[in-house]
């Protein structure tokens, strides 16, 4: 079963991958589409969506929503991803199979069930609407690295658990953890695509030149989308991130006599905590909105990726169990 | 389009969220402690003072923390003799009790009571008034529409209201408009959010203050009872009192650990009876990982556990001069344990060992070095180096029962280690013997009272509830106007203007704003000539 598992997270990757190629490849068509349409799109005024409360979102008209084009390739790519996190799926179940509890008890299993959370976030959203499935490329990217990081660098074979972690508590703790995290992860991505965008815009309308990274801008959707989907995400993973740090303090109280110890561990979840807050609390903020709590997010989602990896390796803790 | 539609009608704020701090124009002369109120109070303070405190926080996550970890801290000192003394004077060793940190979490909570209070005075006051009057112009808002109807301004509004209520919506008429408002529990909820944080904080400041802290370690068929003056080592609050100490007692009948074949822990199980007080009988209990043993206020928590070689050293006459269990401190992971055995009441000098135990035992041949390879006591052995001479006890200087003073001690056998399995004695060269009897164990317990502890989880519960509520609740604001716009032809015609805002999610919002103007449309319908 733990062998199954293994293959059906390399069949994943796999998958995946080809996910990539093919979004990839959907953005090639469509830019070379785009490319004859744009002298006569940069004449055109921004468009102005005024949330009031929320950030006045300029929305330049430099491409129209590449949503509403739909290229063979984009679907077949959608349909890979969908079939990659089937098998996705199958690998994390049969893990937890092979290991007879949740699979999240090491920061392997973590890391995977973690990308499982993020491309089930990237389908939803792009099933309902709230996602450009332009995005594609560059969230398949990163999961795609990343499990490929977790299945080498940080694989553990099927083992049972260390005393401190056999407890109800931690299941809901770590389950809660692990999807916030995914959807962090996800939001981070989005943020940092975002930045791409608006400085692509930003050129765009200054006339000025636009190299690498910032030429990546022109394949992505429109800034004032990313920035939304963006929030969409945090404001789901954070009250969840928020009950998986109280869960911890009730199992902490319950393992280690104490709900908070400034543990290593506890710290950076801390720190993520207080700086998704300063993104919330920045998109509500005048001269805050827009690249400034993007670049929060991005900050956030840094600690959180030192949070779990960074300490778990090098700092010493309570929590060094993975 | 054109520019910027500026909406700045106080009807189109959906939050009460401090405005951004403008120029002051008062001339009194408390005018600067206003301003600097207002400053401390605003959001883009808040927002700073968020950023310092996980700033702060930083090397409290890479630094080691002298409340954590006292013996890394001084090897990091040791390791960075430049460094050190600097970063601890700048209390990065003890983030979390530094002043500085305090200043910033402290600044934090003034700004957020000093922003709470208004905010909860002036959503109080939405709650009890009506949705405030239409803006100008409905057709600046960010979804808007119009249409021209032949039924009478009296009956647009009239019909614009019942279908709003029945949408759930509060709904009133404001002059020749409906005002209508929906999801209050947005802002309550954030509210609830922003409170329950200083119901935390004030939480955790009981538990700092009254709560209290002890470690203990405790044989097997030795007992413990809650007195500060039991414990090793203790940690109370600064205004913890000996009285609140739980009167409870307990007794360690059995500690059992059980392992993997690699050797990691698997279970671990300490069996005690307990009492409350010094009268009531006593009862049996299993503290485990997990599962502490909860009396009154008090929890008593398995914190670590060891060995503890029972050890009988006979005199040069062959009486016993000391038959103990010995706890053994483990070094490693595979349970080598460093311990001492100190026997002052002898005939002649005074004898001390220094031992090492290990539980699944495996020598060298070729050095001799004993080391242990797995943690249970599948093998146990001792490995003891032999004194004599004086001990220093009776200096009445209390040393550690774990190491030895030996200025005034001789090796004996030239400071050769002897190693024991069960039941092996070794005979002293000079007269008596050390013998290595069994092998009992030890456990540490902890026991902790937070009389915070109730405060903080309630206001946790506040903090989700309050989130939820804050992030999954759509606040929007919708506006029917109806204006006459008669020709002077003689049939009366109304203009309808429906205009809406919601503070997040434009998308959703626009959607439903879609469906109710379409219903609007139903119960007050365009004129023929209108429609398409
Ligand atoms: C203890 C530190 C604080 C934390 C952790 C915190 C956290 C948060 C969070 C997570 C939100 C998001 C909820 C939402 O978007 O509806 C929020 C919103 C808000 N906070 Fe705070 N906050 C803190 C202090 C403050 C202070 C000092 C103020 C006063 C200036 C403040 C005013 C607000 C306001 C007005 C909102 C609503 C923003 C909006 O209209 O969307 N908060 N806060």
């Amino acid at each position: 079963m733990a062998h199954l598992s293994d293959s059906l997270l390399f069949a994943a990757v796999v998958v995946y991958a080809l996910a990539m190629l093919g979004f990839a490849g959907d953005q090639a068509t469509r830019r070379a589409r785009r490319v004859l349409a744009e002298p006569a799109l940069r004449a055109a005024p921004s468009r102005v969506l005024a949330g009031a409360g929320g950030p006045p979102l300029t929305e330049p008209a430099v491409s129209p929503a590449p949503s509403r084009e739909k290229g063979w390739a984009g679907s077949l790519a959608l349909g890979l991803t969908a079939l990659g996190w089937l098998i996705h799926l199958g690998s994390v179940v049969t893990r937890g199979i092979a290991a007879d509890r949740l699979p999240w008890g090491n920061m392997y299993e973590f890391s995977c069930t973690a990308a499982l959370v993020a491309v089930t976030g990237f389908l939803v959203l792009v099933a309902r609407g709230k996602v450009d499935r332009g995005l594609g490329a560059f969230v398949m990217l990163p999961v795609v690295l990343y499990l490929g990081l977790a299945g080498t660098v940080l694989y553990t074979k099927v083992g049972p658990l260390v005393p401190a972690l056999n407890s109800y508590w931690i299941k809901i703790h770590v389950a809660a953890a692990v999807t916030a995290s995914g959807a962090f992860l996800l939001s981070g991505v989005i943020a940092l695509l975002y930045l791409v965008r608006s400085r692509f815009d930003e050129r765009t309308v200054a006339g000025s030149a636009i190299r690498f990274p910032v030429s990546l801008g022109r394949a992505l959707p429109a800034a004032a989308s990313l920035d939304r989907s963006a929030y969409v995400v945090i404001a789901f993973a954070f009250p969840v991130w928020t009950f998986a740090i109280i869960a911890g303090g009730i199992w902490a109280e319950a393992a280690w006599g104490r709900y908070w110890g400034w543990d290593p561990k506890e710290t950076w979840s801390f720190i993520t905590w207080v700086l998704y807050a300063g993104y919330l609390h920045a998109r509500a903020t005048a001269g805050w909105k827009g690249r400034k709590a993007a670049w929060v997010a991005v900050a956030a989602a840094v600690a959180l990726i030192i949070d779990y990896y960074v300490v778990n390796i090098f700092v010493v803790g309570l929590h060094s169990y993975a | 389009m054109t520019t910027t539609p500026e909406i700045d009608d106080a009807a189109v704020r959906l939050s009460t969220a401090p405005e951004p701090v403008g120029p002051l124009r008062s001339r009194q002369l408390l005018a600067p402690l206003r301003r600097t109120w207002r400053q401390l109070t605003s959001m883009r303070t808040a927002l700073q003072l968020l950023f310092l405190l996980a700033l702060g926080a930083i090397p409290g996550g890479f630094l080691p923390q002298r409340s954590l970890n006292p013996v890394r801290v001084n090897e990091y000192k040791a390791q960075h003799p430049g460094l050190a003394p600097w970063l601890d004077r700048l209390s990065l060793f003890d983030v979390f009790a530094a002043p500085w940190f305090a200043a910033v979490y402290l600044l934090l909570f003034v700004s957020l009571a000093g922003c709470l209070v208004p905010r909860i005075r002036l959503h109080a006051r939405a709650l009890r008034k009506p949705p405030p009057q239409a803006p100008g112009t409905l057709t600046r808002l960010p979804v808007s529409g119009s249409w021209e109807t032949d039924a009478s301004v009296e009956e647009v509004l009239e019909a614009a209201r019942r279908a709003l209520r029945s949408g759930r919506w509060r709904a009133v008429r404001r002059g020749n408009a409906v005002s209508a408002e929906k999801g209050y529990l947005r802002e309550t909820g954030n509210l609830i959010f922003h409170v329950s944080l200083v119901v935390l904080l004030v939480g955790i400041a009981v538990g700092a203050f009254y709560g209290f802290k002890g470690t203990v370690l405790v044989k097997e068929g030795t007992g413990f009872a809650n007195a500060v003056l039991n414990f090793d080592d203790i940690h109370p609050g600064r205004r913890f009192t000996e009285g609140s100490l739980v009167p409870l007692h307990f007794t360690l009948d059995d500690f059992r650990a059980t392992y993997g074949e690699d050797g990691k822990a698997r279970t671990f199980d300490a069996k005690v009876r307990f009492a409350p007080n010094a009268d009531a009988p006593l009862r049996p209990y299993d503290i485990r990982v997990n599962h502490p043993l909860h009396v009154g206020a008090a929890k008593v928590y398995l914190l670590g556990h060891g060995y503890a070689p029972r050890v009988v050293v006979r005199d040069v006459d062959g009486t016993v001069a000391f038959d103990q269990t010995v706890p053994c401190l483990p070094q490693d992971t595979k349970f080598v344990s460093n311990c001492t055995i100190k026997v002052p009441d002898t005939r002649g000098q005074q004898i001390a060992f220094d031992g090492v135990f290990t539980p699944t035992t495996v020598q060298d041949p070729a050095t001799g070095r004993v080391t242990s390879t797995h943690p249970a006591a599948q093998s146990p052995a001792l490995t003891v180096v032999g004194f004599r001479g004086d001990l220093g006890i009776d200096a009445g200087v209390p040393g550690s029962v774990y190491t030895l003073d030996r200025r005034r001690l001789t090796p004996i056998d030239s400071g050769k280690a002897h190693l024991l399995a069960t039941g092996q004695s070794w005979q002293l060269p000079g007269g008596g013997s050390i013998t290595f009897v069994d092998t009992t164990e030890w456990a540490t317990f902890q026991v902790t009272q937070d009389p915070g502890k109730g405060i903080a989880l309630l206001a946790s519960c506040g903090i989700v509830l309050g989130l939820c509520l804050s992030l999954f609740i759509r606040r929007r604001r919708l506006w029917v106007r109806a204006v006459p716009a008669g020709d002077g032809t003689g049939t009366p015609r109304t203009v309808v203007e429906v205009g809406g805002l919601a503070r997040t999610d434009p998308d959703t919002f626009a959607a439903e704003f879609e469906e109710l103007t379409g219903r609007l449309r139903e119960k007050i319908p365009p004129r023929e000539a209108d429609k398409e």
